[in-house]
């Protein structure tokens, strides 16, 4: 029976496949062909709808717009989250339990119920419209995740070790920079990848605090899809180049990612 | 792991305090007041007190909204839970089949929501998409975008497509933390797959699979962004999830005072449930 269990995993990465090879098969495909008949493959092979995207600044503004603030957000994030989370898994303190599960709670929000707020609170501070504003936004929900996982990560780090380094002279600072942060590599890495994956793959936040100088590339896709009517070519061509950047960082934790979605506590 | 007791550890979460503070309390606020207002717009309201929250709680529009999410959220999660323990363990422990199913079955997790729900939109369109052509060449009548049924089965098989590597990650995670030893008393022993299953394997994986359903089921119950570019609610209103009509009321009528309050009841049922998760998560810590 243990010989013939590959098919489960197999059947179920076809699956997973399928869609994503529609949309890519699409992409290289004209929208006469697209419209006009069903295909499985590209027959009149264009490379037509990367060349628009790659050449048109409001299609590529998308991408390095998202980068950007996909970057501040994930380097926001861990930075404060590893305080925090040394010091919960650490110390008792007044409060601290109330304080996890609030942290938590944010993590819960439905972004629906936020969006207007949100779009309030960050014209009337003056940063509408910016990096920055979606950066900041996505620390409501990134937070609470990265203090989640590193506190998993560090709990597994034995006590002794900060006792130790403090016995061998080290000042909290730089027992922190120098042997912590090392120690626990792996779970700031992955921690980065959380905030990172969950940052670039949200969009009614960043739509709705954005309009024209740091609009995401998902807000382009989707008024692409509405104003000029059916382009469908270009839509899987821009679908496609959102999948790239996560394929990447997904290589990078591979070994990791169980663990991480485990919030570091297996 | 006993920690000391320290106050001064405030300080390290100071930081984390402040940002999320600033984004959660002050919309927050917002929201509650306007909840308790009413306005007939050019900026004045007037204090209506709990009648919004009257208004909405007594509404069928609301019942219903709630009513297709709890349905939504435990249909994928009755799928998901199972079917993603069943992947995990018929999944490689060693070599490099590991990390190609690892890549492969993450990579829905990375795409963009948005980007789920439109390839979805195409993949299921009767007569271009490979879905949507497929069932229909089998003799199926399938319209996502006329027939309600179609719609939910749609719905459900992408979510089911988007998160279920969520849960195979989770358990896997949990078996592969099981030491050899365990599998070799049990073949000692002579225990069958069933019970190396039940008294091994599900032990194991509780704490894993307690993350997995709490996170399914906070992230199921916010979605907005795949149903909306999917179906957008339609046909009519039968795959209108809390979240979709949400934002059709505040934004699509700008109905600020019964928006907010449906917010407060929406969040009110996602905390008080997750509660009860975190509750048991935590008790199991202790023991």
């Amino acid at each position: 029976m243990r010989r013939h269990t590959w098919i489960i995993p197999t059947v179920y990465i076809i699956f997973l496949m399928l869609p994503i090879y529609w949309l890519v098969s699409m992409s290289f495909k004209t929208t006469n062909e697209i419209l006009g008949s069903f295909t499985l493959w590209p027959q009149d092979f264009t490379l037509e709808n990367y060349r628009t995207i790659f050449t048109d600044p409001t299609w590529y503004n998308g991408y390095i717009n998202s980068i950007i603030y996909v970057s501040i957000n994930t380097v926001l994030s861990v930075a404060v989250a590893l305080p925090a989370a040394y010091a919960f898994s650490r110390y008792r303190f007044l409060g601290d339990k109330h304080l996890f599960f609030w942290l938590l709670t944010n993590r819960m929000a439905p972004a629906a119920v936020f969006a207007l707020p949100f779009f309030q609170l960050y014209s009337a501070v003056g940063i509408f419209d910016t990096h920055l504003a979606v950066a900041l936004a996505h620390t409501l929900f990134n937070i609470p995740l990265a203090v989640w996982i590193l506190e998993g990560f560090m709990s597994s780090v034995p006590k002794q070790l900060d006792e130790t380094a403090y016995i061998d002279g080290y000042s909290f600072p730089a027992f922190f920079t120098k042997i912590f942060i090392p120690t626990i590599g792996a779970g700031i890495g992955v921690a980065a990848f959380f905030c990172f994956m969950f940052s670039w793959v949200e969009l009614l936040l960043a739509k709705t605090l954005t309009a024209v100088a740091a609009k995401p590339i998902a807000a382009t896709m989707t008024k692409t899809a509405s104003s000029s009517g059916y382009e469908l070519g270009l839509l899987a061509a821009a679908g496609t180049l959102t999948i790239i950047p996560g394929a990447i960082v997904i290589y990078f934790v591979r070994n990791y990612i169980a663990k991480g979605f485990a919030l570091g506590r297996v | 792991m006993n920690k000391t007791v320290n106050q001064k550890a405030w300080f390290f979460v100071l930081p984390v305090l402040i940002l999320v503070a600033f984004n959660a309390l002050i919309p927050l606020m917002t929201v509650v007041n306007y909840s308790v207002q009413e306005t007939f717009g050019n900026n004045a309201f007037f204090w209506s007190g709990l009648t919004w929250f009257q208004e909405i709680l007594t509404s069928d529009r609301f019942h219903a909204s709630l009513g297709r999410q709890l349905f939504f959220t435990f249909t994928i999660l009755a799928i998901e839970v199972p079917l993603g323990v069943m992947i995990a363990l018929a999944m490689p422990r060693k070599g490099i089949w590991v990390s190609v199913c690892l890549v492969l079955m993450a990579m829905p997790l990375l795409i963009p929501w948005n980007v789920v729900g439109a390839m979805w939109n195409i993949f299921g369109l009767p007569e271009i998409g490979l879905l949507g052509k497929t069932l229909n060449t089998l003799g199926f009548d399938y319209n996502y975008t006329r027939q309600p049924g179609d719609a939910w089965f749609t719905l459900i098989l992408m979510d089911v497509w988007h998160w279920t590597s969520l849960v195979v990650l989770l358990a896997y995670a949990g078996l592969v933390s099981i030491p050899d030893d365990y599998y070799q008393a049990a073949k000692i022993d002579g225990a069958s797959s069933w019970a190396v299953f039940r008294y091994i394997q599900l032990p194991k994986m509780k704490r894993v699979l307690t993350i997995a359903i709490l996170l399914r089921f906070m992230d199921s119950f916010n979605i907005y962004t795949e149903p909306s570019v999917l179906t957008g609610g339609g046909p009519g209103n039968s795959t209108t999830l809390l979240s979709i009509d949400l934002v059709k009321i505040a934004l699509g009528q700008f109905d600020l005072g019964p928006a907010a309050a449906m917010s407060l009841i929406y969040f009110l049922v996602i905390l008080l449930t997750s509660w009860v998760f975190y509750a048991v998560m935590t008790r199991d810590e202790e023991d």
